[in-house]
């Protein structure tokens, strides 16, 4: 059924929803949503399961047609948006008729927002997933980014009597400065005063900063006396902290497979959705924890989650 | 000898949710096969909570969903599968040929592999379509292999400003390694030729032609047969 047109793009909206699992061995990385946390949310105001497919908006938004009755939610950055040209609010559903102009406008806080609506956005599967990876020109609508005039279908909708809106206490605040927790390791035997250097500098997010990864700017790290500057190569996670030939750290996301450079520490899978809400010039800290500590925030997360699915379905 | 080959596993600790399996600290076959062997045995055996196991050169990374298992019990798992390693047999190999258009407007770079090792456009041709490559491992971009067994007098060093637009079906050549670009990518190998063949079809039920243990044997064709296989590929 089609459900949006899209008027204009927005600088980088893409259709995806929690990844693509079983062909990294292939070279196809997971791709899917960066902030796991503002996609759930999305999809549990408007009634969804939690993989349906929704648009990543990054920094600028897009301006859509609306072409059926539905409901939608933006979570996520904080972009502005209007309805008809009245303001809305994210965080909450929005009910919506055909006709409507929805204009989301630019990021104030974050930097990528969540589109999700009733039904998720239709488009074929491919290898298990919706999920747009624009590098190997697969997934999501056509392989790509969404273009001017490009028409977005949807599932069947399932209207709710009631609309649901995220408590507002619930709701993440995207600072200019962040802390984001870590694991030492792959590689963390391959560096001394590197751990220490990570641990205590303040780093700045780059220009270059995207779904592939982050590189930050700030005090070198250096790896041991005598130690490989590369290793053989080896497949990568999310969050990974990548140590280049340069020695200013790269956050990798979820655009890459594999990688020959030691990985100093890497970023818990709780506290991805942050880096994903960083822009360039933001502010990283990072904050050393351990592996059953992850595991416990990991918990703690999910359980989060599952309260508030619970809480929005009553 | 030195065979490269851990005489116990190493651990290393990907994030919350990975763990990284090291067999060897070398590229050889002898630890790429135990590498292979045990991403066979992780699918036969598929232990709860893993959701995917990716092999490359000398090592495994298992990704588990960490509120089904957790470390210990997948180090436990993975040992005990160790042990019964030799009732695996590794399926055999298959060999893919895949046709290779050399040089020209193809193979921008062939004429400079040549002049480096003294060689004729000729003999480089035939020095890389001779073997038959044992793919390591599969990444950098969907389906690019990395194979092993490029003829030492082709070892050529990689472009110093890589090229920011490789069309796909390229053939290049990087230090000892050999491969495909199945998408086109930015890359730095130095190109030789191009195969007309589709490598990569995400939408064929298998998207892919080859998996790493595989062998690859190149095969010359003219310039005529690529644009026929060119046009076949289309349809």
């Amino acid at each position: 059924m089609d459900a949006l047109l899209i008027v204009t793009p927005g600088a980088y909206t893409t259709v995806q929803d929690k990844g693509r699992y079983g062909y990294q061995q292939m070279g196809v990385p997971v791709s899917g949503v960066l902030d796991a946390f503002a996609f759930y949310a999305a999809n549990m105001l408007v009634g969804n399961p939690d993989n349906a497919a929704a648009l990543e908006i990054t920094i600028v938004g897009p301006c859509l047609e609306i072409l059926t009755d539905t409901h939608i939610a933006v979570t996520g950055a904080e972009m502005g948006m209007t309805l008809n040209d009245q303001p809305v609010q994210g965080w909450k559903a929005i009910r919506v008729k055909p006709g409507d102009i929805l204009d989301i406008q630019q990021v104030k806080s974050g930097c990528r927002a969540y589109l999700a609506v009733s039904g998720g956005i239709d488009v074929p599967q491919v290898m298990g997933s919706r999920s747009t990876y624009a590098g190997g020109k697969l997934g999501g609508y056509k392989g790509r980014p969404l273009q001017e005039r490009d028409m977005i279908q949807c599932g069947e909708t399932k209207l709710l009597t009631k609309l649901r809106q995220f408590p507002s206490d619930m709701i993440p605040q995207y600072p200019l400065e962040i802390v984001i927790r870590a694991i030492p390791g792959p590689q963390n035997d391959f560096f001394h005063e590197g751990l220490d250097t990570i641990f205590q500098s303040d780093y700045m997010v780059s220009a270059k900063a995207d779904r592939m990864g982050y590189r930050l700017q700030g005090p070198k790290i250096k790896v041991l006396e005598g130690m490989p500057k590369s290793i053989i190569s080896e497949p990568t996670m999310p969050g990974g902290v990548q140590i280049p030939a340069d020695e200013q750290p790269i956050i990798l996301l979820v655009e890459q497979t594999v990688g020959g450079y030691t990985k100093i520490v890497t970023v818990i899978s709780t506290d991805l959705p942050k880096v994903a809400q960083a822009t360039p010039g933001d502010t990283i800290r990072f904050e050393k924890v351990t592996l059953g500590q992850a595991h416990s925030l990991y918990h703690d997360q999910k359980k989060l989650i599952q309260m508030l699915a619970d809480q929005l379905s009553e | 000898m030195h065979s490269g080959l851990f005489e116990r596993a190493f651990f290393r600790i990907a994030g919350d949710q990975g763990l990284l399996v090291e067999y060897g600290d070398e590229i050889n076959l002898e630890v790429n096969t135990k590498v292979r062997t045990m991403a066979i045995i992780m699918k036969q055996y598929t232990p709860k909570g893993v959701i995917e196991t990716i092999p490359t050169y000398r090592s495994l990374l298992i990704v588990y969903d960490p509120s089904i298992t957790n470390l210990a019990k997948l180090q436990k798992e993975l040992q005990r599968l160790e042990e019964r390693l030799y009732e695996i047999q590794i399926p055999p190999p298959d060999t893919i040929e895949i046709p290779v258009c050399y040089g020209g407007e193809f193979g921008p770079d062939i004429e400079f592999v040549a002049e480096t090792h003294d060689l004729s456009v000729k003999e480089v041709i035939q020095l890389h379509s001779e073997p038959e490559y044992l793919i390591y491992m599969v990444g950098f971009t969907p389906g690019f292999p990395f194979l092993g067994g490029l003829s030492e007098k082709l070892h050529t060093s990689r472009l110093e400003t890589p090229r920011t637009f490789v069309p796909k079906g390229s053939v290049g050549i990087a230090n000892n390694q050999t491969g495909i670009y199945p998408v086109s990518s930015p890359g730095g190998w130095q190109l030789i030729g191009r195969s007309p063949i589709k490598l990569f079809a995400p939408e064929r039920p298998n998207p892919f032609l080859y998996q790493a243990g595989d062998h690859i044997k190149f095969k010359p064709i003219t310039l005529e047969e690529y644009s026929r296989l060119d046009k076949e590929d289309e349809k």
